[in-house]
């Protein structure tokens, strides 16, 4: 009954009361349309932050993964600065299911680990685009699941973890 | 990771161990940061007031080292060397941080031979060789009796009027028997830019003389997160290292915005950047404890060039 009453007001909240745990969280990441003469897909990674302190953990990464020769598409890795200190210099490319091919716009949704131990975290998405620029996303949410979302400006836009 | 000691003869090496006041010896690096081992940095180098913009003095790239993260040698490649700016290219083929610049060590100073002012080593600008025009003052030893190895009538000794150029020898061994107060220094320099590839590894230290041995890993710095750099002398945290930091481009900004700091008892100190972009860190200290005990004191310097990202 009190259900009945929350779901129309509150739907995230209520979906992740009655949500068990085991019902796996996700995000859904936006890559917006750009408007320009030299328009490349951008790499995007997604990791996890734990508020208190800890690894953070890639989720997924997105890069020209078929690139070969003398410049592979690893070289650019680098440029999503921040994912790179925050553990994709310890990667080995490819990596099993997280990373993928770039994407074209539009929405796209991963799975967050469903072994995540209770307690605050911070998502984090970064995107890369060659000749464009470079954009961080920060989503707070928590476990067990209370969702979030924020959007950038430039390079992504809205992120949503429900 | 031996120091190579040099001979400090004028115009030899004006540009590395006693850079002139203000001028600044420098190397820039293309990138700290490299994703994989088939990549290269392209490295700047050079004498200038400013940093890092090239209109002085080249520096030339011989003078450079390499060592990769296990602490071989390697090389340098496409060397050159222009009006203002040398450059050379590394290959960053094995994982981790590399170092690249120049360790040295000299020894110079003072001494007198009865009442004239001697100097050893050169400093920067060619000192009056014996003989020069102008002379010695009357009453100065006999100039023909001048120990070898100082520069016979060498390239400079402008000997400018009014001028009385400081004479010379080149090596403390050149040191007169009849010399008098005979004061010496040693003078070790280090410069060195580090470079990595995929994961930072810690820097290698040798416990001798002052060395950078950074918490914070200097290919991991971030504008709006503080770093936290130690030094050491002979391997202990050194209190009391001072230390300039000085933000590329000043041409693009009103001041040169330097920080001065200081270490702290327990050799370390915490860096705000105030912008992202290149810095030219400078740290030195001076003690009683020279390698060469022919020298009083030492005087110690570490040089680096720093990349900070934005966040």
């Amino acid at each position: 009954m009190t259900r009945n009453l929350l779901l129309p007001a509150l739907p995230l909240l209520a979906g992740a009361v009655v949500a068990s745990p085991a019902l796996a969280a996700s995000v859904t990441i936006t890559i917006p349309q750009i408007k320009v003469a030299e328009y490349h897909k951008p790499y995007v990674a997604g990791w996890i932050e734990p508020v208190a302190g800890g690894a953070p953990r890639t989720i997924f990464v997105w890069y020209d993964v078929k690139k070969a020769g003398r410049e592979p598409g690893t070289k650019w890795l680098a440029d999503l600065r921040s994912w790179w200190r925050k553990g994709g210099n310890t990667m080995k490319m490819p990596a099993d299911g997280l990373s993928g091919a770039t994407r074209a716009p539009g929405s796209y949704t991963v799975p967050i680990p469903a072994n995540l131990p209770a307690g605050q975290y911070v998502l984090k998405v970064e995107a890369a685009r060659e000749t464009g620029g470079r954009e961080l996303v920060s989503v707070p949410f928590s476990v067990p699941a209370k969702g979030g979302s924020a959007s950038g400006k430039t390079e992504l836009g809205t992120i949503t973890i429900r | 990771m031996r120091f190579r000691t040099i001979m400090m003869i004028a115009a030899a090496s004006s540009a590395l161990a006693t850079p002139a006041l203000a001028h600044r010896m420098w190397l820039l690096p293309s990138t700290t940061t490299l994703a994989g081992t088939s990549e290269y940095v392209t490295v700047d180098a050079a004498v200038s007031n400013d940093l890092f913009y090239p209109d002085h003095q080249p520096m030339d790239p011989a003078q450079v080292s390499v060592w990769a993260p296990d602490g071989t040698e390697a090389k340098i490649e496409n060397p050159s060397k222009g009006k203002y700016r040398g450059t050379f290219d590394v290959a960053i083929n094995k994982p981790g941080t590399w170092k690249i610049g120049m360790q040295r060590s000299s020894i110079g100073g003072t001494f007198k031979v009865g009442a004239e002012q001697w100097r050893v080593g050169g400093r920067g600008r060619p000192a009056g060789a014996p003989g020069a025009p102008g002379g010695a003052p009357g009453g100065a030893p006999g100039a023909g009796a001048r120990p070898a190895g100082a520069p016979m009538g060498g390239p400079g000794g402008p000997g400018g009027p009014g001028g009385q150029p400081m004479r010379m020898v080149a090596t403390v061994a050149d040191i007169p028997a009849d010399a008098t107060d005979i004061k010496l220094s040693e003078t070790l320099s280090t410069y060195a830019v580090y470079v990595s590839a995929d994961a930072p590894t810690k820097l290698a230290t040798t416990g001798k003389g002052l060395e950078f041995d950074p918490i914070t890993h200097p290919d991991a710095l971030v504008s709006d997160e503080e770093a936290s750099f130690r030094f050491l002398i002979d391997g202990k945290p050194a209190a009391g290292v001072k230390v300039t930091l000085i933000p590329g481009g000043k041409k693009y900004r009103e001041a040169e915005d330097a920080q001065e700091l200081i270490t702290g008892a327990d050799g370390v100190l915490k860096i705000k950047w105030p912008v992202a972009g290149m810095y030219w860190m400078s740290a030195s200290a001076e003690d009683a404890k020279p390698i060469d005990k022919r020298a009083a004191t030492r005087r110690m310097t570490f040089t680096s060039t720093l990349e900070v990202v934005a966040p």
